[in-house]
């Protein structure tokens, strides 16, 4: 049999520049990411337990700290931040250094596959010149995502909050993108079904050595308007159990509040329609905690992790005691 | 990837890349040792595969657009996503020149134009004929920004002062911007 070398023996290059471009990808996204303070990812694994409406309202509520926020929307298949921050047709635009993002409420700007797409109910489709589009969507995808960090003119930011749609595996590749991603705020319900997801969400972010990982507990109870008590909606209390068996501390307990969904339904998130209101204030606890972090160096922008500790212990962080009933 | 000239134990090296625009591609290595050449044929599944990572065999002729994945990709893209700011009209990318109307063309300035390729470092304004212009005008607004400013990075690389239908064929051509 004949013996040839292998691809590791030769070390001289094609002059393809495939490795080279994609090295070239990376350093246009650290470019990017180096005018961001923090890049912050709003994940959870599980769908449906409203991580589009805490991005929204924490970006709103960053916002109107004074904060410089940018949202971008990685869920591409399923996007609702235009909406949710009242822009669902806004205009990019078009620039040789990157492409302006429409401003959306509080003057938050967002990029979102919603903003590119026709038709309002189009899934999204890829050009598909020859079949087999299972084989390249997830990475088109991925692109899609590098291009929505890398090619925004998102200029000077403190916070740029990232909304990871629901799987493990979307945390996965996104961390892929973002190796050094200082902040995860891992959203949850109080029921146990969520408890038990986003435990394995938190396992991989913990894996992927994120110095800054906390929960967001939404839905965390209903105030009756008849009686103005409080009650749970879910049985159990998953989010406060993950807390402490995960040793990770909830950051804000975000209630039930039906007008949450109105708000953004409309582009008016809640924090902003009542900003002295319960939900404002749960918002304003999760801000703080973030601010927190950020001055006490765990965290110090993306790529430039400086702490390698994790944040406080199980339960509520001191900037949220007292705020719920 | 790389491929090995057995005979001669050495690494062929790119020299051309070919896109007939059925979304097949052709890639030519040769070997330094003996001359020899080879074609590597893509299929469009697989010459999708290499597009979706945003990149190009054997490097890129013009630097990387903005979201140039997402917008040359995306099936159904709104046709109004993207501003006018820099779409056609644009004076920002006309140097020195006027944008006018479609049927006038864009001018650059007064001085006289070199030659193809004379002035290979040309850094000074790109003309665009009307016909070119009339041609670029059709290109969805989706992606008609990011197309334009390839082919006036493209004028520039190859040292050409004025865009037209004919040279836009040759970088469509070049630069594998079937559909644009």
């Amino acid at each position: 049999m004949r013996k040839f070398r292998t691809y590791h023996d030769v070390d001289k290059s094609t002059g393809s520049q495939l490795l080279e471009q994609v090295l070239d990808q990376r350093s246009r996204l650290a470019e990017r990411l180096a005018g961001i303070g923090q890049v912050v990812a709003v994940a959870s694994g599980k769908g449906g337990v409203g991580k589009s409406a805490v991005t929204a309202n924490l970006a709103v509520t960053l916002s109107a700290m004074g904060r410089r926020v940018g949202v971008v929307d990685a869920d591409l298949n399923g996007p609702s931040l235009a909406r949710m921050l009242g822009v669902p047709r806004g205009v990019l635009v078009d620039r040789a250094d990157g492409v302006v993002p429409p401003k959306g409420a509080a003057g938050v700007p967002v990029i979102s596959m919603e903003l590119l797409q026709e038709a309002e109910d189009a899934p999204l489709r890829w050009q598909d010149p020859g079949g087999d589009t299972f084989i390249w969507q997830s990475t088109m995808e991925t692109n899609a995502l590098r291009e929505f960090l890398a090619d925004v003119a998102w200029g000077e930011l403190d916070y740029l909050l990232v909304d990871i749609p629901p799987g493990t595996d979307k945390i996965g590749r996104f961390l892929e993108l973002v190796p050094a991603l200082p902040v995860a705020l891992l959203v949850t319900t109080p029921s146990e079904l969520s408890r038990a997801v986003v435990a394995r969400s938190l396992r991989m972010v913990r894996e992927a050595g994120i110095p800054s990982v906390a929960l967001v507990a939404n839905m965390s109870g209903y105030r009756c308007p008849g009686c103005g008590e409080r009650h749970p909606i879910f049985p159990g209390d998953g989010a406060r159990r993950l807390s402490e068996e995960g040793s990770v501390p909830i950051w804000g307990e975000i209630p039930f509040d039906p007008r949450i969904s109105e708000d953004t339904d409309r582009g008016r998130p809640r924090v902003l329609e009542d900003p002295e209101g319960e939900v404002a204030q749960g918002f304003r606890q999760v801000a703080l905690h973030l601010e927190e972090a950020a001055g006490e160096g765990k965290v110090s922008g993306a790529g430039k992790v400086s702490g390698a500790g994790q944040v406080s212990g199980p339960g509520k962080a001191s900037p949220h005691e007292g705020s719920q009933p | 990837m790389k491929f090995l000239c057995i005979s001669c134990d050495e690494v062929m090296a790119f020299a051309e890349r070919q896109i007939p625009g059925d979304g097949t591609m052709a890639a030519v290595f040769q070997c330094p040792g003996c001359d020899r050449e080879m074609a590597m044929l893509t299929n469009p599944m697989e010459t999708q595969l290499v597009s979706s990572l945003g990149v190009k065999v054997g490097g890129r002729e013009v630097p990387a657009q903005p979201m140039e994945g997402v917008r040359g990709g995306l099936a159904g893209g709104r046709d109004s996503a993207f501003s006018e700011e820099e779409d056609v009209g644009g004076a920002d990318t006309v140097p020195g020149g006027v944008a006018s109307s479609s049927s006038q063309g864009w001018e650059g300035d007064a001085e006289p134009e070199p030659e193809w390729g004379e002035n290979p470092r040309y850094t000074g304004p790109v003309h665009w004929s009307p016909e070119a212009v009339d041609r670029l005008q059709r290109v969805p607004r989706f992606v008609r920004g990011m197309v334009k400013r390839i082919y006036t990075d493209y004028a520039r690389e190859k040292g050409i002062p004025t865009l037209t239908p004919e040279i836009m064929d040759v970088a469509r051509a070049e630069l594998g911007l079937e559909g644009m």
